[in-house]
Formats: C-alpha cells, structure tokens, sequence
C-alpha cells in the first residue's frame, strides 16, 4: 500500500527564540512558556487537520523542524509534533528528520529526548569559529559552546548534523573565514551549508552595515567576499565535500534530502505560522499573524493564503531557475519529457547567451551554472522567467 | 439681447504667482452669486487636475457674473483668467488685449515680486488701466502700508485707497467689485462697424468642435456669420455665439463690440484660430487685423519615446489629440537608435513641456522617455545657409558650420539685498550679462541680466529658489539670437555613441559639463556583467570618462522554509527592471538616464 503513496516532504515552523539574530529577516522571535503552549496546541490541531483533509495519499519522506529555534522546545513537545504527524501521514520508516538547533540551547538530556522522539538529524547553527564575529552577529553562543553542543550531539548518537556558516560577515577576512571553515572540517559534520552572508533590509543588519551606514566599511569588499566564496568551493572539496547546491555541502550520500524537495519539484507541506507549502499544483503560505493563526489553526481554508496557481509556464520558469541551484543543474532531457516541449524552443536563446558569457556550461544532457554563474545567479535565473 | 457697453467691465486679475489670483477671482464669482458657495469647488477657473495640482493656470479661462453695484445698476464682469507662467507670456499678452483694465493683486507681506512687475509692464503696455489690491491681510507679517508705498514708488500707480482684502477669508470683496465698475473703463467699439474679434484662447471639444474663446472689438457676429481668421485665412459658418457661465457654455443671440464670449464654427483644428488672430466677417471684412498677432514659436524641444516600443502608435494619437487643444505642441516623427521610433516636439517653455508629459502619461497612460531637452540653435553654414536646429543629433560636421547662435532671455530678478551676491554668482556661471540693477527700496533689489536660455531652462528657477532661501523672484523674455560658441556633446556607453544622450554646451563649459555628464551616469547605470566604460567626447576626442564596474555578486540568499514565491518575485522585480531599461549595444540603459543632463547641477 505504501508504494501507490506520493513522497512529499513536511516542514514545521517554530517561531521562537532566545533572543533574534540582528541579520535575521524570518519570521521569530522570543517567547514566554504560555505562549509556546498556545502556539503547540494551535499547531497540533493544524496538522491533525490537514491529515483529515488530505493526509491519506502522501507519505512524508522529509519532516525538517525550522525556526526561529527549535530546540527552544524541549523534547516532550517536539515529540508531541512528530507523533501528531504520524498519525496524520504515513511518516516514512526511513524518513529524514531533521531539527535545527542552537549552540547554546542544548543539553545532553535535551539531546536525548529528540533522539528518542525520532529526530535524526541535526542541523546547528554556528555561522562562525570566531567569538567576536558572533558577537558581532548577535547570537547567543560562543565556539565553544558550539564545540559542546557538537560533542554532545555526537554522543547522544546524532550520526547526521549539518553546521550553518556564514561568509563575508562584518569584520571577516578570508584568513578568519578559511579558518573557520577549517576547524569546521576538522570536525567531520556529514553537511555543512556556507552562504555569504546579504543584508536585507528591514533587519537591524541593514541599518548597521547597509549602503550608506556607519558600519558598511565594516564589511568585506566586493573581491574579499568572491574570494572567500570560491576559497569555501576549494577548502571543503579538499576535505571531502561535495557541493551539491549553491550553498550546501555534503560528504557523499548525506545530502539534505529535505532541502532537495524545494529544488525538484518534490510537493511539501509547511505547518506553522508563516510556512511556506507547494501542494497540489499550488504554492501557499500560512498567515504571518500570530493572533490570526492561534485562532484559526484548525482551519485550513483561513490560514491558508494561496501565493501562486502552479500553470505550466510557472512549473517551466522553476524547473529551471530552481533545478540551477543543484551543481548538476538542470536535466533538459527530462524537461522535455515532462512539459512536450523541446528545450531550445523555450529557452534556447536564453542558453545560447549566458554559455557565450560563461554563465552557464552544458554538460551532456544538463545545463549548469558555472563558477561565476553562480556568482550572479540571479542574473541568470531571472532571465528564465518567460 | 445687446448689453448697454457702459455696463460692461472686462477684466483680467495679474498677480505674482502665489498671490492669490485665483482665490480672488474664486470670491468675485462667489460674491456675485453665480454660483453658491455650496457648488463652489476651490478655484473654478482652474480646470485641469493638472492646474489645480500646482497651483498654476496653463489655460486662460474666462467666466461673466452680474453684479449689482451700490449706484443700484447691474453690471456685466468678464473676468478673463490669465496662465501663470513665463512660459505663457504671448498667451498672457493675449488675453490682456481682451480686457479693459486689470486688477492687480499684491500679497501685503511679501509686497512686488519680479512677475508683478512684469505682469503690470505688460498690461500697461496694452493700455489697460490697473488698480491695485493687497490680500492676505490677515497674515500676521502683512504689512499693507509699506506694500501701498511700494506700490506707488516702484509701479507708480495709486494705491492709497487700495482694497485691503482676505480673498481666501473674503475679507472686503465688496470693496473689489465696487472698484472694478469705478476704475476699469468700460469698452467701446462700434457694433455695425465691420467684425474684428480677438482670439484669446479656443478649447477642442469633441461634439462642437473649436471652441473659440474672443473679445469683440468692433462690431457683431451671430449665428450663421460667415467668419474668417485673418491670418490663418480659413473661413467658417457661425454655428452658435455666446458666453461664459461658470464652468459652462450658455447660448446667445450675438456677440457684439465689447462683449467676451465664445465662437463655435465646426472647426475641426485648433491650428485655424491661433491665439491673436482676428476673427472678421467673411462678407464684409474688417481692413485690417488687430495688432499683436504672433505665431507661436516652441522655444525648447525634447524628444519624446515611448517606454514601450509598440506604443509608438498611441503616443501619435495622443498627441494629435492633445495638440487638438493646445496649438503651441509641435511634433514631428524622429528616430534614435538608442530609443527606437518617437517625436521631436516643440513646447513654449520647460513648464509646458513638463504639463504635456504629464499629460501624456496621465491621461493616455503611457511609459514615456524623455531627452533631454535644448532649446533652438541657428547654425550658419560655410555656404552662406542656416539651420535651425532642434536635435543635436542634426547637428551638422563642424567643418561646414561658420558660427553658431543661440536664444538669449532679457531676465528681472527681484531680491532682497541680502542675496544678491549669491545670485549674481549664479548668474554669472549661467553664463549671464550684467545689465544693472535697481534699488526698489532699501531692503530689496532688481537685478536685470541677459542670459543665454539654455542656461536656464533646466534647473535656474530651484537654484534662484535655493540660493535666495526662496525670496528671489525671476521672469524673463526672449530678448533675440546671439553669436555663441558651441559644441556637440557626445556620451559613448561601452564605446558605443548614444544619440539621444548627445547634447550641445558652451565650448567653455563642456569639459566641466562632460566630465559630470559621465559621472551621472554612473550612478544611473546598473552594474552588469561587464565593465562599461562611459566616455564624453566632443568629435572624435574624448574628455571624459568612468567605468561601471562588473557585477561581482548577485546571489538568491538561502531560500528558508521553501518560501519560493517570495524568491520568484524577487526573480521577477529583477527582470520587470530590466524591462524598464534600454539596450544599446550589450549595455542595459534605464529610462531615466536619458534625462541625466537635467540633473548636472545637484549640489
């Protein structure tokens, strides 16, 4: 019976944490013991809900606690979540569980207790080996408290943890940066995500380091950044790494499969305030208002906000613009099997000029990025739009 | 129902702007129960959104009241509403010869200011009689003894029993209407004598036609007159006289020597009833027009191109239709390889230029890139031949041009003392002539310079306003052609000649003028995949240059939660921007660089 199930991935916001990040633009913030109380039962009752309503052919493959922090919750109540979603989907035996957790916020026990609730994979936040570029950052721990927490993650028997890094932060240089990146392999994590750090607006980052700010000097320059970013391609190679995406890194076989639903036109489902979903033809997201949510949870058609009809065109574009994240890019062979179109017919022009500009290479039947591509993705991707 | 001439009074109210012309003119139709003060909108002779927005009156209006004056007679007001920019002076001039006297309206805290001046020198010209008015009494600076002495040193007209007023309060209106039938003349003019109607404004409607807006200086016309403009020489039917409601057309019988009211004749082009013809009767036509008479001539052209290239058809639709209602627009198909098909087009100053874009974009909703806009240079060829030119593009290889000319402006700047060293610093980088300078009072000043028109037609009116702290007031008008030496400007984007960034600058300034041109457009530009050198070149010399770097970075930012809605958007607010810009060559150009030149002088 398994077998005629579809595999989407499921993904659960906590909006909570100790205290937020001033590069931060998602949705979180800190909060009181009643208030992730609420916030659980209204949870819970969003999932059972949408199991009544269209849990039935779906088999979850991925389940990937974010946040906020989710290991502000303690084990019981993660647990809760993972048991509410079992009995609304099929979850896979072998399914990916990840939580994603602060230094700082963990303890052996802790540990232990998402162990045992299920989670099996573990994807901490450390952004930096070095303690004045967290301060700096506005987080909450210090290296070694990562180091802890990573010891003791091993311990507790977590055999798959990624560590988040952050490049080009105020005050780095490619020395600080390759240090880190260093010490960070040193460790073996089985994945490791690297982005360069943007600053967007509406963040405290941005008013501290953005065009025209006190603190812009700050930030590394233009070939700075480009070089620590191509020094990541290389170190982490060296080490074992295989890039598999513009940002993420994985020793053979740990790629986050989670993450790999987003690229491929996998279906998922976002439970929580603000989560995003790609459903049954449709991208839709939850409402952002936490009094609204809290109230409405139970109803699916309130919470819901759809943001886009998936038509042909749309599935097209992001085939493309999503599957160029992938290093293996895009299949255009496959792209022709599923939409009957050939693939020069569509975007032939748009390859002919960016492989002129070494944007993009061809590679049998894919189409990729190249190093500097990937540089100015977006320059490349948006030209995909048709 | 031929009116009694001595109960007529045709007037215009003139003002520095700001003054409130149009508040008075609002109280006076008020006053004399035209309309109730319920059916009042705020200034009604104001008719445009785009008028009422600025504050400014681009087309004349006129409107006729009665009023009962104290002696117990009633009286007929044809108040001929002026426009209020420099921009319109021929039309202002025209609109003075329809009246018999003017009111003059004088703020009594900021007393004469450089359009008074040149408002009341104008209509003294054309023999009007003027009384003067001081509003705004209630403000507490106003101060409306020193504003009558002023009044009377400066002008030199009386001003002793000057209405004190509060036309936004309606503070002693009463007092206005009694003078106007005491002081303005009323018209004279023999009804059988042969027709001679002057011009002063027509309005394209789209049932009737032209609507021709006139003063009758001799004689009648009526319905079913064959009518003829003098200068134009097209001859017409008389299908309806009559004359101004407030905001509408009512009917009469005939329109005789000294009344204002209006023609309709199925007149399909306003390029037939210019403003200043003479309007005279087929069948017994007057000997001679009224004096005055002028075409129009555009003083500035920029070229107009539409955003969107498959627009060129709607954007020669609205301005057929625009030029339908305003004779003084001129276009005329051109082409840019950087933009693609547009027009060349004439207007009567920056204002008016400013007024048709926005008209454009407005009213027929179109995307628009602008050039620049220059103003009319003579070129005398080697040849002995000389060319008017319009487009810097046309300009002709130097080796054939024997000299250039290029249009000069007579300017009054009225200042308080404090600021004149400011402005005639600013003056002289604008390349001004000194002419003299007169004291109006011991605390302010009236400069008079010649300035080359060019130099003014951008941005001279915010740097007088800036440099003053707003107390500097300008009016100007063409003074002639003067010999000047002068170049063509060429700006190349990644090597390649942009036409429509060309301009033409005083030899002496074009170093400075490039070097900042290069320097815009480098902030205008968008980094791109490449690096973009941006050079200024007079011929085939460059003396100036920048480079826009290549883009380094331009990477998604971890897509969270598998929110890609939010990225796609991003993706497509990228691309919707590139839409926005022009290619040339390879390089991606935003619309608005085109208009770079404008804004060389931001300090």
């Amino acid at each position: 019976m398994t077998n005629k199930k579809t595999d989407i991935g499921i993904y659960i916001h906590i909006p909570f944490c100790i205290r937020k990040c001033a590069y931060c633009d998602f949705l979180s913030g800190p909060a009181g013991e009643q208030e992730r109380t609420e916030y659980l039962t209204a949870l819970l009752q969003e999932i059972a809900a949408s199991g009544r309503k269209e849990g039935g052919p779906y088999r979850a493959k991925t389940v990937f606690f974010g946040g906020g922090t989710p290991s502000v919750l303690p084990g019981e109540q993660i647990g809760k979540i993972l048991e509410s979603l079992r009995q609304a989907f099929h979850v896979a035996e072998d399914a990916e569980i990840t939580m994603e957790a602060n230094p700082g916020t963990l303890t052996a026990e802790k540990l232990s207790r998402y162990r045992a609730a299920g989670v099996n994979r573990l994807s901490l936040g450390l952004q930096s080996m070095k303690n004045d570029e967290l301060r700096l950052l506005g987080r909450i721990h210090t290296r070694e408290d990562f180091f802890e927490s990573f010891y003791l993650a091993r311990e507790a028997g977590f055999d798959n943890i990624n560590v988040d890094l952050i490049s080009a932060l105020p005050g780095q240089t490619c020395g600080s940066w390759e240090e880190t990146l260093e010490e960070t392999a040193a460790l073996k994590p089985e994945h490791i995500s690297a982005y360069s750090l943007i600053v967007e607006e509406g963040t405290p980052f941005y008013k501290m380091y953005g065009p025209g700010s006190s603190g812009e000097l700050l930030l590394p320059g233009e070939e700075e950044d480009r070089k620590m970013y191509r020094r990541t391609a290389q170190l982490l190679g060296e080490a074992g790494y295989r890039r598999y995406e513009i940002s993420n890194y994985a020793l053979p076989g740990k790629e986050c499969l989670h993450n790999l639903c987003y690229w491929t036109g996998i279906p998922y489902l976002g439970f929580g305030l603000g989560a995003s979903s790609c459903f049954e033809g449709r991208r839709f997201s939850n409402t952002a208002d936490w009094e609204a949510y809290l109230k409405n949870s139970e109803n699916l058609a309130l919470v819901r906000t759809v943001t886009e009809e998936l038509t042909e065109k749309s599935l097209m574009e992001e085939f493309c613009f999503l599957g160029l994240r992938l290093s293996e890019g895009i299949d255009r062979k496959e792209f022709e099997e599923r939409f009957k179109r050939p693939f020069g017919e569509v975007y032939g022009g748009v390859e002919r000029r960016f492989v002129q500009m070494g944007l993009l290479e061809v590679r049998g039947r894919r189409l990729r990025l190249t190093e500097q591509g990937i540089d100015l993705s977006n320059q490349v991707m948006c030209e995909f739009l048709l | 129902m031929a009116a009694d001439q001595k109960k007529i009074r045709n007037f215009c109210i003139i003002a520095h702007i700001d003054h409130g012309k149009s508040t008075l003119a609002d109280r006076i139709i008020e006053k004399t129960g035209t309309l109730t003060s319920r059916e009042m909108q705020d200034q009604i002779l104001d008719n445009m959104d785009l008028e009422r927005e600025r504050g400014i009156t681009i087309k004349s209006q006129a409107v006729r009241v009665i009023y009962t004056a104290r002696d117990g007679e009633e009286y007929i007001f044809n108040l001929i509403d002026t426009p209020g920019h420099v921009d319109f002076n021929y039309e202002v001039s025209r609109s003075l010869a329809a009246c018999d006297g003017a009111v003059l309206v004088v703020d009594a805290a900021q007393g004469i200011e450089a359009q008074t001046l040149a408002n009341v020198y104008m209509a003294l010209d054309h023999d009007l009689d003027v009384f003067p008015v001081i509003n705004k009494i209630d403000l507490p600076s106003a101060d409306p003894e020193r504003v009558k002495s002023e009044i009377e040193d400066v002008i030199g007209i009386e001003a002793q029993d000057a209405p004190l007023i509060s036309a936004k309060n309606g503070v002693n209106i009463e007092e206005v209407l009694e003078q106007i039938v005491e002081k303005i003349p009323s018209p004279s003019g023999d009804p059988e004598a042969p027709l001679q109607a002057l011009i002063f404004d027509s309005v394209y409607d789209a049932y009737r036609g032209v609507i021709v807006f006139c003063r009758i200086k001799e004689g009648t016309v009526r319905r079913g007159t064959r009518i003829r403009m003098m200068a134009s020489g097209a001859e017409y039917d008389t299908v309806e006289v009559g004359y101004f409601g407030a905001g509408q057309f009512i009917p009469c019988d005939e329109l005789s020597a000294g009344m204002v009211g209006y023609i309709t004749a199925s007149i399909k082009n306003v390029k037939d009833t210019q403003v200043g013809d003479t309007v005279t009767d087929a069948g017994n036509p007057a000997g001679e027009a009224l004096p005055g008479y002028k075409k129009v001539q555009p003083m500035v052209y920029c070229g107009l191109y539409p955003a969107d290239g498959s627009k060129y058809g709607d954007l020669r639709d609205a301005l057929e239709k625009l030029q339908l209602n305003d004779a003084s627009l001129q276009y005329e198909p051109e082409t840019s390889v950087a933009l693609g098909f547009g027009f060349r087009c004439g207007f009567l100053g920056l204002l008016h230029l400013e007024i048709i874009q926005e008209r454009l974009e407005r009213e027929y909703n179109l995307d628009l890139v602008t050039t620049a806009p220059g103003v009319v240079y003579y070129v005398y060829k080697t040849d002995g031949s000389m060319v008017e030119l319009t487009n810097p593009s046309n300009m002709p290889d130097p080796s054939v041009i024997e000299y250039m000319e290029e249009p000069f402006v007579s300017a009054e700047i009225m200042v308080t003392t404090e600021f004149i060293g400011p402005i005639m610093d600013l003056c002289q980088e604008r390349r001004g002539v000194y002419l003299g300078m007169e004291y109006m009072e011991t605390t302010r000043a009236l400069l008079k310079y010649e300035l080359p028109l060019n130099e003014i037609i951008y941005d001279f009116f915010d740097a007088l306003k800036s440099r003053s702290k707003g107390y500097a007031s300008f009016d100007y008008e063409m003074k002639g052609y003067v010999r000047s030496e002068l170049v063509k400007l060429d700006i190349l984007v990644n090597r390649e000649e942009v036409d429509a960034l060309s301009f033409i600058v005083f030899a002496d300034s074009a170093y400075e003028r490039g070097r900042k041109m290069c320097e815009k457009l480098k902030e205008e530009i968008p980094r791109q995949l490449f690096e973009i050198p941006i050079q200024a070149a007079i011929g085939s010399k460059i003396i100036a240059r920048e480079t826009v770097k290549a883009l380094r970075k331009d990477v998604l930012a971890k897509c969270y939660g598998g929110d890609i809605s939010r990225k796609r958007k991003l993706l497509e607010k990228q691309k919707e921007g590139k839409k926005r810009m022009r290619q040339v060559g390879n390089v991606e150009i935003p619309q608005k660089a085109f208009m770079s030149v404008l804004k060389l002088d931001d300090k």
